[in-house]
């Protein structure tokens, strides 16, 4: 693998994330991550239509008519989930009912349809099919944490095994109730990306704007 | 954006239709062959979690007690038998044959298009909101010691976005609730998703169905239904339209157009 190759594959995991610092993606982030498991089928499926519908488009890119491109896109990624829904529901049929309507929605997931317009129609294929697959594992890779984060304090389980004994079984952790709702997975997104900048700190964006100094004190003479 | 190739006219109609056109096909084809191609697998699944939601109303089926593969050996203490809705009675395996159906082969759905094997609902008749109903239905007994101990029935109606398909499990006497499962449905997480809530199913456990008069008495109510009251049970919160679904599909199934008659003849 080249030097560039595997940059295209590891930038989006850490210095690229398309949650951490494109901030795509959040709405499976928070929906399916209450369990690891579940997160995981999810992660597997996103990854898959994401280097695979980069790949096509890439493929085409060439005679794809600017006009109607992104129809096009939508139509490679939205064939790729539907393949991708029919597998889970002949391999994985527990998950797949559990993921219901969020295995459709990858088709508006902002990360599949932004790397198909951004790199796959300048790109040949292979480093197409990489980034992909690539930023499938960025999400992937948060996507984990949160769920393990929030499957473990929410439930005292991971992978549906018993790690932290509840106090309902005769253990003594009491849950985090709150674990188990969508906005904890906000607050722990919001905190990873904060770890993220603090390590990173290049990722920190310029502020907007600056706030100026009071006019009333500056205007008077020091 | 700097254009990869020399110039060349990919912007003409010409091109846009066939491009459009070809990706269709391509697609279309891929799709369907995946489909096809995963379709044993994917109705083996079904049928398998059909069983288990049978079970499940019926109180045999346990969360992470019952193991998968004891599925089928329970599920065979069943008996299946098809129910005439018209005469309302079971009919036997010759007519059966006669009829072309199959319990492996049963689908509701594909009967319920057929316009010989099945009726078409006014809309004044159709509370349950599924513009045809099948006339031939699969019901279950499960007997214990010669005795009817439950009776496992197929309902499904129309909720908020989704037609809601399920299970009512009944006790031998035919008209106490033993349990209510659906098994497919596209209402919204957490609201009316929360059909498939075990709390909230727990409390169907015990209700009358039928009050003195013979008719459909049990009730989805608003707000907290009466303690102790047999009739009725709590709606979903924050689900009204799901709610009322299941409230008008369990009156339809349960009346005069559905199980009702045939319910009757197995009372003493």
């Amino acid at each position: 693998m080249t030097a560039s190759l595997r940059e295209t594959l590891v930038s989006p995991v850490f210095s690229n994330n398309p949650i951490g610092l494109q901030i795509l993606g959040i709405c499976s982030a928070l929906a399916v991550t209450s369990k690891l498991e579940v997160a995981l089928v999810m992660c597997i499926a996103l990854t898959s239509v994401t280097a695979f519908s980069n790949l096509f488009v890439s493929l085409i890119r060439e005679v794809i008519p600017s006009n109607i491109r992104i129809i096009v896109q939508m139509t490679i990624i939205a064939s790729l989930v539907i393949i991708v829904d029919q597998i889970l529901g002949a391999v994985a049929y527990e998950i797949s009912k559990q993921l219901t309507v969020f295995v459709g929605l990858i088709i508006t997931n902002c990360i599949v349809m932004g790397r198909a317009e951004a790199f796959a129609m300048q790109n040949p294929p292979l480093p197409s099919f990489v980034d992909g697959f690539g930023n499938g594992l960025g999400y992937s890779l948060v996507l984990v944490l949160v769920a393990v984060i929030r499957e473990l304090f929410g439930s005292g389980s991971l992978m549906g095994y018993e790690i932290l004994p509840l106090v309902t079984n005769g253990g003594w952790y009491n849950p985090m109730g709150m674990m188990l709702l969508p906005p904890s997975a906000f607050f722990i997104i919001g905190f990873l990306i904060w770890g993220l900048r603090v390590w990173k700190s290049d990722q920190v964006e310029q502020p907007d704007f600056e706030i100026v100094h009071h006019t009333a004190l500056s205007s008077r003479p020091a | 954006m700097p254009e990869p190739t020399p110039p060349r006219d990919k912007d003409s109609i010409r091109n846009i239709l066939v491009v459009a056109l070809s990706v269709c096909l391509f697609f279309a084809v891929l799709v369907s062959t995946t489909s096809v191609l995963l379709k044993p697998a994917r109705e083996a699944n079904m049928e398998k979690d059909r069983n288990r939601n049978i079970l499940a109303a019926a109180g045999l089926y346990q969360e992470k007690v019952t193991r998968d593969k004891d599925i089928p050996a329970l599920f065979a203490k069943f008996e299946v038998r098809l129910l005439d809705l018209e005469s309302d009675r079971l009919i036997s395996e010759a007519e059966m044959d006669a009829l072309g159906l199959s319990y492996a082969r049963y689908d509701q759905r594909k009967l319920a298009r057929d316009t010989k094997l099945s009726r078409a609902l006014p809309r004044n008749e159709d509370p349950a909101g599924i513009s045809r109903q099948a006339r031939y239905v699969p019901v279950y007994f499960l007997r214990e010691a010669g005795r009817l101990d439950r009776i496992v029935l197929p309902v499904h109606g129309y909720g908020l976005w989704s037609t809601l398909y399920g299970f009512i499990a009944l006790m031998g006497d035919a008209r106490t609730v033993a349990g209510i499962t659906f098994y497919e449905h596209q209402e919204t997480p957490g609201l009316g998703g929360e059909v498939d809530n075990p709390r909230w199913k727990s409390r169907w456990q015990g209700k009358q169905l039928y009050g003195d008069s013979g008719r459909v008495e049990l009730e989805l109510v608003k707000g907290s239904s009466a303690p102790g009251n047999p009739s009725q049970i709590d709606g979903l919160s924050g689900a009204t339209l799901t709610t009322r679904g299941v409230h008008n599909l369990i009156h339809f199934w349960m009346g005069e157009e559905g199980y009702g008659p045939f319910l009757a003849t197995l009372r003493p």
